[in-house]
């Protein structure tokens, strides 16, 4: 950890530099009415091993040593050492979103392959550098729509992530958007409700694997919201894509999702990167920055920040998104995990998460836990009813050091006592048996 | 390759830098040398419907070039009759040939006497001096 410090002699130098007497005379355009008279309430300043020791004391209250089954969207997936490598370079690290941006070349560079990565990954032909998350990419995606087909609905299936849903409802009085939830029915979407609901929508939002971790019918849900003249956007985890077909296959005419499960730590919660790649028919109307390859006057490939005419600097309020910055270096993070993989590692790798999640729905059965969607495929989710509340059996398995799942019934009635656990590559069949054992 | 600066007096102008060229009760709308010497190279037009309304001084769609956009400013009211696929799909067209092969649109004027207000091209050469 960096550690600077600023010393009475430093700042009168700096005062110097810029020719002000004290620090308070900055603060002149503040009214004096206005102004903070009082002393902070902050303790006074420590050393720097008064600091040190202070930061171990309050790191020492994250818990580290439970068995992590809590996925809903951010997963305990491994980051391999060489995404920190490359990410700590002091020309990635520190470098902000590019406002000089052909200087730039390596971060260009960097985020171009990132866009690249995405449409091979999801079939689409043209990728953003990236978004806040896989919540604001879908409030982006409705805008995009909206434009696009001139319709003022939206439909997103109840069984997508519940936080997606709640950012895209945020949005969309300011859009001038109205929001129609298809329900689920046995952990999955019916196509024809979701044709009758799409009937003048701009578009159809869902989500595969949806939030239970279980399989939808996707390519049927794509046509349906095709047929009622929607465009069909799925919400898709990256990391299943190379097991699940890509959207762009299955007629979907925008691909979007939360892009942690490749390359980046669960990090309490964030900041990750949300995707964005669509249809090359939707180029203008994307959000946020995209970069394309070009020549330049010697005819050397190089890099450029494109179709700025959509952003708020050139268009202001007929901007395609509030959005202006992007999430290079989690993004780059992302890259870089999935550049190591390769087409054949992130196979095996969906296999595997596909294999243990398998494997812990059998066990806990076994065990006779029952699953809420026993009918139903999953990838690396599922539901189980716990037999009793979610939450007391979450509070007695994390006493036995086992975070066994995200209890549903806070978003969905009825399911008081399930909870969805989440298996990736890291958990062992140690671990699976652990969390069994803390279950039953 | 852009065209050189001109200003034919045989069309009409308006002050946010369009021409229209009337023929009967139609009139083909584009935009001046002028405008396309301050946007530079054009790389999209985003065109109205066939069959749609304009209305004088309002946009009926933009120009974009790679770091502006530019409302496209009506100099009549009217009815859109044509919209002029070259441009749609070869933009640059408007730098080349600003009032020929580079037109936006024609239109059934809804309100012939829209005309009067319309500057001459010595007016106009006036309103670019001045500015």
């Amino acid at each position: 950890m960096s550690y600077l410090s600023v010393t009475d002699a430093d700042r009168d130098a700096m005062l110097a530099a810029i020719g002000v007497a004290t620090v308070d005379e900055l603060f002149q355009d503040i009214p004096a009415g206005m102004r903070f008279r009082e002393e902070l309430a902050v303790k006074p300043a420590l050393t720097e091993a008064e600091l040190q020791r202070h930061f171990e004391e309050l790191a020492a209250k994250n818990v580290v040593d439970e068995v992590c089954f809590l996925g809903g969207g951010i997963y305990d997936h491994y980051v391999p050492a060489v995404v920190d490598a490359v990410l700590q370079r002091g020309e990635l690290l520190t470098a902000y979103t590019p406002y000089q941006p052909e200087m730039s070349q390596g971060v260009l560079q960097a985020i171009f392959e990132y866009q690249t990565a995405i449409c091979e990954l999801t079939g689409m032909d043209v990728s953003n550098a990236s978004g806040y998350d896989g919540t604001t990419v879908a409030a982006d995606a409705c805008f995009v729509a909206k434009h696009a087909t001139g319709r003022t609905k939206v439909v997103v299936t109840e069984a997508t992530n519940p936080q997606v849903r709640q950012v895209v409802k945020t949005y969309a009085p300011g859009f001038g958007l109205e929001v129609v939830e298809v329900p689920h029915e046995g952990g999955a979407t019916d196509p024809d409700r979701i044709r009758a609901a799409a009937e003048d929508a701009a578009a159809v939002i869902f989500q595969q694997p949806n939030f239970f971790g279980v399989l939808e019918a996707a390519p049927d849900l794509a046509a349906a919201a095709t047929d009622a003249g929607a465009m069909p956007v799925a919400h898709v985890d990256l990391i299943s894509l190379g097991v699940l077909e890509a959207p762009g296959a299955y007629g979907c005419a925008m691909a979007i999702g939360e892009g942690q499960s490749a390359g980046n730590a669960m990090s309490y919660g964030g900041p990750h990167y949300g995707f964005l790649a669509a249809r090359s028919d939707y180029v203008r109307r994307l959000p946020g920055r995209i970069v394309g390859e070009t020549v330049d006057a010697a005819g050397e490939r190089g890099y450029v920040l494109t179709l700025q005419t959509r952003e708020q600097h050139i268009r202001r309020e007929k901007a395609t998104s509030n959005i202006t910055t992007n999430q290079t270096l989690l993004a780059l993070a992302g890259l870089v995990h999935l550049s190591l993989l390769g087409p054949q590692g992130l196979r095996e790798l969906g296999e595997t998460c596909l294999a243990l999640a398998h494997h812990a729905k059998a066990e806990l059965q076994r065990a006779g836990l029952e699953l809420v969607f026993p009918e139903r495929a999953t990838f690396k989710e599922f539901a189980v009813r716990t037999g009793r509340n979610a939450r007391e059996a979450l509070a007695d398995a994390r006493k036995k050091g086992v975070y066994a799942g995200y209890p549903l019934g806070r978003d969905y009635p009825g399911l008081d006592d399930a909870l969805l656990v989440a298996v990736t590559e890291k958990r062992t069949v140690e671990e699976i048996a652990q969390l069994v054992e803390a279950l039953s | 390759m852009a065209a050189s600066e001109s200003y034919p007096d045989e069309l009409l102008y308006h002050s946010e830098h369009d021409w229209a060229r009337i023929d009967g009760d139609e009139a083909t709308l584009g935009v001046t040398w002028f405008a396309q010497d301050a946007l530079g190279e054009l790389v999209h037009y985003e065109a109205p419907d066939v069959g749609s309304a304009v209305s004088k001084d309002a946009s009926y769609g933009e120009v974009e070039s790679v770091k502006a956009v530019s409302d496209l400013i009506s100099p009549l009211s009217g009815e859109v009759l044509e919209v002029n696929q070259t441009v749609v799909d070869a933009p640059e067209t408007v730098n080349e040939d600003p009032y020929g092969d580079g037109w936006l649109i024609r239109i059934r004027m809804s309100s012939a006497d829209e005309r009067e207000q319309l500057l001459s091209a010595a007016e106009y050469r006036k309103v670019l001096e001045d500015a």
